[in-house]
C-alpha cells in the first residue's frame, strides 16, 4: 500500500486528490495537460436525465479569492455522458465519481439508474446542493427530510455507493448529514458553493446574467473546513472534503478537519496543472510532520481536541 | 499547449487605458497562429485569481517576443498593467482555434474589421495574409482619437479606415458605416469585437465568405468549466465552447 492510498466506499485510490465536479468537465479537457491516472480520481461534470445548455452568459465573475458561477448544469444528457464521455476515461484506469442531479425524484432515480450501472463508474454524488438553477435539487438540498427521502430511492436503485454532496446554504449541515446517513448514503461530499452576487459599481447590473452564482475557491475554503470539522464528530461516513482547496497544505488541513479524500475545484481554471502538483508535494509535507500514511490524517484534528467545536 | 513563464520586455500605456505588452522566452516560439489567446496570470505565480484572456497581437520569432495589447479595465488588468520589464508573467497557451488561413483564395482581398480592444489579433492576421499575397483592407472602430492605436502599424500592412464613435478622428461612426463605402471585390471578412458590432457586421456582410472572433469571460480557458458557450443553430451539441472551440468561428455559425 502507497503512503498516499486512501479507501473509500467504491473508490480505492492511490491518493486522495480528485477534481470536483463541474470544474474538469469530462476529464478529457484535462487529458491534454497531463497524465489523468497521476489522480486519484475524477469527479465528473453533474448528469441529468436530459441535455441542458445552461444559463445565459456571462456565468463567471472573479471575487475576493474566488469566483461565482453560474453555468446552469450544462451537460449533454445521462446517455451522452455515457455513450461519449465515460469511454474517454476508460484508458487511465481511475475511479470515477459521477455526479447526479435533476429537477425531480424520477429524474433523479432514472439517472443513477442509468449511469450506475455502468462499469466505468465507481461511485455517484447526489447533487443536491447546486444552487444555479431552480431545476438543480436544491430544493432536495435544504430540506432534511426531502434529502434523506430521496437519497432512500437513489439508493434503492443505485448499484455502486452514494455519496451525497451537501450544500452550505442550510442553517444546519449536521441536521442534513445526519439525516442522509440514516437514510442509507455511502458517503457525503462537501461543501458545494455558497450562494453570491455581484454588481458592477458602476451601473448596479449584475455581473452574471443568472444575477446569483455559487462561490468557490480559497475564500470559502474555512466555511468548508468548519462544517467538515462539524459534521464529522456527528457522523461515521467517509468525506470527501472540497471547498477553496488549492494546496497540498490545503489538503491535509481539510483532512484534519475530518475528510477521507479531498476534491480540487476553482484552482483547476488558475492552474491545470494544480492536482498533480499537489499529488507530487503531499510526501514531502507527511514527512515534515512525521506522519507515514496519509490515511492517518483523517480526524487528527478531532483527536487532539476532544471537546467538541459546538460546546466550546 | 502549455505552461510558460515569460519576461515583461516592456509595458506601456499607447493609449487611453490601453497596454502593449512584450512578453520573451521560448514559449513564444508556439505561436504561430493568429486569432488564438494566451491565458494570462495576472498576479504572482501562486496568485488565487483568475487568468485573463489576451488574445496574440504580434509574434517576433526572432526575438522570441510575443505582443498582447489589453486594456485596464478591471482588477485583473489594471494589476497587470502595473508589472515591470523583468518581471515573470504565467501564460497558458497559446490556446483556442485561431484564423482558418488556408481556404482562402490568394487571389482575393480580405477585409479585416475591428471595435476597440477587439482589434489587435487582427494585426497578426493581417501579417499573416499579406504573406500568403493576399491584399489587406482594415476597417478599425474606436470610440474616439484618444482611444484609438496601432493605427500607423495597421497602415503598413494595408489600406486602413478608422472609424470614431465621437467622430474626433476617421469616419464618425461605426464599422458598418465604413462598410458602406467599400466596393466589394469578393472580399474575406474577418471581424472582431463586441457581440453587437459582430452582429451588425454578419448582417452587412451577408453572403460573403467570412470569420469571426468572440470574446467572453471565461473560467479556465481550455474548455473544462462551459463558462464561455454560445449557442449555434448547426452542431448537434447546440452550442460551442469559445474558448475550445472558438473564438474563432464561420460568419453564421454561432447565434449572436
Amino acid at each position: 500500500m502507497s503512503r498516499l492510498s486512501v479507501s473509500l466506499p467504491g473508490l480505492n485510490m492511490k491518493n486522495p486528490i480528485l477534481p470536483a465536479s463541474g470544474c474538469f468537465g469530462f476529464g478529457k479537457e484535462y487529458a491534454k495537460w497531463y497524465d489523468l491516472s497521476l489522480l486519484g480520481g475524477i469527479t465528473i461534470k453533474a448528469a441529468t436525465l436530459e441535455g441542458r445548455f445552461g444559463n445565459p452568459t456571462p456565468r463567471v465573475a472573479e471575487t475576493e479569492s474566488g469566483m461565482l458561477n453560474a453555468i446552469g448544469l450544462q451537460n449533454p444528457g445521462v446517455k451522452g455522458i455515457i455513450e461519449n464521455e465515460l469511454p474517454a476515461l476508460e484508458p487511465y484506469n481511475i475511479p470515477i465519481l459521477a455526479n447526479i442531479a435533476g429537477s425531480t425524484e424520477e429524474e433523479y432515480i432514472e439517472v443513477t439508474r442509468q449511469i450506475s450501472a455502468s462499469p466505468l463508474v465507481s461511485a455517484v454524488e447526489l447533487n443536491i446542493s447546486c444552487p444555479n438553477v431552480k431545476e438543480g435539487g436544491i430544493q432536495f438540498g435544504t430540506h432534511y427530510k426531502s434529502a434523506a427521502d430521496l437519497t432512500k430511492k437513489v439508493k434503492n436503485v443505485s448499484e455502486k455507493p452514494v455519496y451525497v454532496k451537501l450544500s452550505p446554504n442550510v442553517s444546519n449541515i449536521t441536521e442534513m448529514a445526519e439525516a442522509v446517513e440514516e437514510a442509507g448514503a455511502d458517503g457525503l461530499s462537501m461543501i458545494n458553493t455558497l450562494v453570491g452576487m455581484k454588481l458592477d459599481w458602476r451601473t448596479g447590473n449584475p455581473i452574471l446574467a443568472n444575477k446569483t452564482g455559487g462561490l468557490s475557491g480559497p475564500a470559502i475554503k474555512p466555511v468548508a473546513i468548519r462544517m467538515i470539522y462539524e459534521v464529522s464528530q456527528k457522523v461515521s461516513l467517509p468525506i470527501i472534503g472540497m471547498g477553496g482547496v488549492s494546496t497540498a497544505e490545503d489538503v491535509l488541513e481539510m483532512m484534519s478537519a475530518g475528510a477521507s479524500a479531498v476534491a480540487v475545484g476553482t484552482a483547476n481554471f488558475v492552474n491545470p496543472y494544480v492536482c498533480p502538483e499537489i499529488i507530487e508535494k503531499l510526501p514531502e509535507l507527511l514527512d515534515e510532520i512525521g506522519v507515514e500514511q496519509i490515511s492517518e490524517m483523517t480526524g487528527r484534528s478531532l483527536r487532539q481536541w476532544k471537546t467538541p467545536l459546538s460546546s466550546r | 499547449m502549455k505552461k510558460h513563464l515569460l519576461s515583461i520586455t516592456s509595458n506601456t500605456e499607447i493609449a487611453r487605458n490601453i497596454f502593449e505588452m512584450k512578453l520573451t522566452g521560448p514559449g513564444t516560439a508556439t505561436m504561430t497562429v493568429p486569432g488564438q489567446f494566451l491565458h494570462v496570470s495576472v498576479g504572482k505565480h501562486t496568485s488565487k485569481l483568475l487568468r485573463r484572456p489576451l488574445s496574440i497581437c504580434d509574434v517576433d520569432f526572432e526575438k522570441e517576443e510575443v505582443t498582447l495589447l489589453y486594456r485596464a479595465q478591471g482588477e485583473g488588468t489594471k494589476q497587470l498593467s502595473q508589472k515591470q520589464p523583468g518581471e515573470i508573467v504565467d501564460v497558458l497557451g497559446p490556446l483556442g482555434n485561431g484564423f482558418f488561413l488556408e481556404t482562402i483564395d490568394d487571389s482575393k482581398t480580405a477585409l479585416l474589421i475591428g471595435g476597440g480592444i477587439g482589434v489587435p489579433p487582427l494585426y497578426y492576421l493581417g501579417k499573416k495574409l499579406r504573406e500568403k499575397g493576399l491584399k489587406v483592407k482594415f476597417i478599425l472602430g474606436y470610440q474616439s482619437l484618444e482611444d484609438s492605436f496601432y493605427i500607423e502599424q495597421f497602415q503598413e500592412i494595408g489600406e486602413t479606415i478608422v472609424t470614431t464613435v465621437d467622430g474626433s478622428f476617421g469616419i464618425k461612426g461605426f464599422v458598418t458605416d465604413a462598410m458602406d463605402q467599400l466596393t466589394s471585390d469578393e472580399p474575406v471578412i474577418y471581424s472582431v469585437g463586441p457581440a453587437v458590432m459582430l452582429k451588425a457586421v454578419e448582417q452587412k456582410a451577408a453572403g460573403l465568405n467570412g470569420f469571426i472572433s468572440l470574446e467572453e469571460r471565461m473560467g479556465c480557458g481550455i474548455g473544462a468549466c462551459f463558462a464561455c458557450v454560445c449557442p449555434t443553430e448547426n452542431r448537434q451539441s447546440g452550442y460551442v465552447k469559445i474558448c475550445n472551440d472558438g473564438p474563432v468561428f464561420k460568419m453564421g455559425e454561432v447565434v449572436l
